[in-house]
């Protein structure tokens, strides 16, 4: 079996479309390719139909109603309708909304607007293990609190936050509870119902499905959530969001989450294994190796380790056949280093030597040897290149250092 | 973001890697940077009874332009003196080694690593030092 060079080890930023979900969606380029709004011919029922189709196969995975969902260009998207719309449409009943410190920027950039708009936001800090705690939520909820946001799983370091428990609090308190399951729709078992969710943001693009179509689950009953539209022009999507239905895509979308619903459970363990067995092979062949967020409440594919005294744009150039990303400052255009691991109170030495290993679908074993090897290898050559390194095997304790710098 | 060449070639063959005998008159050593900032690097200097840098070593935390530039660096201290070393700009480092803007402080850094090594050897050997770039403690 020959490898595909560069492997690709970054599925939490992307993920290839299975080609099954491909071949679901060429019929709907050039065949059917009506306008599922059109009402008067075949061509607009027959996408309708297709897009029909494709929410119901999307609300299976979550236990959903497929009249609950309702389509948009992403996830971000998505993020911003549930932070603007409910913001908008409750704020006579309060004006406090709580998130995490670790959201993707759709969420927190989307809370910081709100916040230029009059609203309170709290942005909780999770714990050393990346987890946001249903205590936390709890201490940070007053009375003016309309809406609860914590995402399922972190896209950076893949832990899983205990959704059930906080969805369970915020019904309790009547608070709108949204999830942003980008990285946990279709990976790790959702429903709406037993997880007491009321919005929930997913995308095409991470379960092997295209980019550029996204939902968010918005409950109809128990209690019937409304939104504040962001996007006004035909009423589409039950008034909620309006402009032509990406037919094509939501019928990838859907092709692609029903593979989940039947893979999800197979495909978990594998991962697992796999990604475990990564995490072994790295922690014997080297010394000091830290696993970034929680050892097992985490998703099946991917891990976040950080390398001590190398820093992580160095060690992905010497990992030049492999496709991962980094929480070093370098590798970000603005040169801060990963927030994430910054709230998580890791200390920027360790973002900077923070690598994000993400597995997939298509990922082999010999893949995932290749890179554990290449790893240990390019890990060793800069920890032999290391000031810090030859520093620490001298005794020197690093925390005692007064550094020269800027 | 794509790599000159140059860059590439002094993380893929990095030149004089390594350490000098910190405890030896004739060598400065100029520890720069902070790991918080994902930058640190060690640069040392042997020097001759006449003034002339013999050996230049260093040691670098940092990205590919951070080890390239404190690569280049120890290249061109070898064979001039103090006083000549002494005047090397991070801006030449920038131009050898197409540095894009964002990653100028990496160029910067080497010229800090370079001063300090050898404010580190005028310590040592009672010479006034120049300017204030000093090294960790």
């Amino acid at each position: 079996m020959s490898i595909k060079f560069p492997i690709y080890m970054d599925y939490q930023a992307t993920t290839p479309m299975d080609s099954r979900v491909l071949e679901e969606m060429v019929p709907y380029f050039t065949d059917t390719f009506g306008n599922s709004a059109s009402r008067n011919h075949s061509y607009g029922w027959e996408a309708e139909k297709a897009v029909d189709d494709a929410r119901e196969r999307l609300a299976n995975v979550i236990g959903a109603d497929p009249r609950e969902i309702i389509f948009t260009s992403g996830a971000t998207e998505s993020d911003n309708m549930a932070l603007k719309g409910v913001a908008e449409m409750y704020k006579t009943k309060g004006k406090h909304i709580i998130t995490s410190m670790i959201e993707h920027k759709a969420i927190i950039d989307s809370a910081k607007r709100l916040e230029t708009w009059g609203f309170d936001v709290t942005y909780l800090m999770p714990g050393e293990d990346g987890i946001t705690s249903t205590q936390m939520v709890e201490e940070a909820i007053t009375d003016e609190t309309i809406l609860v946001s914590i995402m399922t799983a972190n896209n950076e370091i893949g832990v899983i936050n205990p959704i059930r428990e906080i969805g369970q609090l915020c019904r309790a308190h009547k608070i709108i509870f949204h999830t942003d399951a980008t990285q946990g729709y279709g990976k790790v078992p959702l429903d709406v119902n037993e997880d007491f969710i009321d919005l929930l943001s997913m995308t095409g693009h991470k379960i092997y499905g295209p980019k550029g179509v996204g939902a968010l689950y918005v409950r109809r009953r128990k209690p019937r959530v409304r939104l504040a539209a962001l996007i006004d022009g035909g009423g589409h999507e039950r008034g909620m969001r309006s402009g032509t239905l990406n037919v094509s895509g939501i019928v990838g979308f859907g092709k692609a989450a029903q593979i989940c619903h039947e893979e999800m459970e197979e495909e978990g363990i594998r991962l697992t294994n796999m990604r475990d067995k990564f995490k072994a092979t790295m922690m014997e062949s080297l010394e000091e190796v830290y696993v970034n967020g929680h050892e097992t409440k985490r998703l099946p594919g991917n891990i976040n380790l950080s390398f001590p005294y190398v820093e992580g744009e160095s060690l992905i150039m010497g990992l030049k056949d492999v496709a991962v990303s980094s929480g070093s400052a370098c590798t970000s255009a603005s040169l801060e280093p990963s927030y994430v691991l910054k709230a998580m109170g890791r200390g920027d030495e360790l973002a900077h030597s923070s690598i994000r290993f993400g597995f997939g679908r298509f990922t082999t074993q010999e893949e995932i040897d290749f890179v554990a090897e290449k790893t240990v290898d390019v890990v060793n050559r800069m920890r032999e290149m290391s000031p810090l390194y030859e520093m620490v095997k001298e005794g020197i304790d690093l925390s005692k250092v007064e550094w020269a710098h800027h | 973001m794509a790599y000159s060449e140059k860059v590439v070639d002094h993380y893929s063959n990095p030149r004089n890697v390594g350490s000098l005998d910190k405890k030896d008159e004739g060598v400065g050593t100029g520890i720069v940077g902070a790991p918080e900032c994902g930058d640190v690097m060690k640069l040392q200097v042997k020097v001759s009874g006449e003034g002339v840098i013999e050996d230049a070593k260093f040691k670098t935390f940092g990205c590919g332009s951070a080890i390239a530039s404190s690569s280049l660096a120890t290249e061109w201290l070898k064979g001039k003196t103090v006083d000549e070393a002494q005047e090397i700009k991070n801006t030449q480092i920038v131009e050898e080694l197409n540095l894009p803007p964002v990653k100028i402080h990496c160029s910067v850094l080497a010229e800090d690593a370079i001063k300090a090594a050898l404010n580190d050897y005028r310590e040592k050997q009672g010479i006034p030092v120049v300017g204030d770039a000093k090294s960790a403690v």
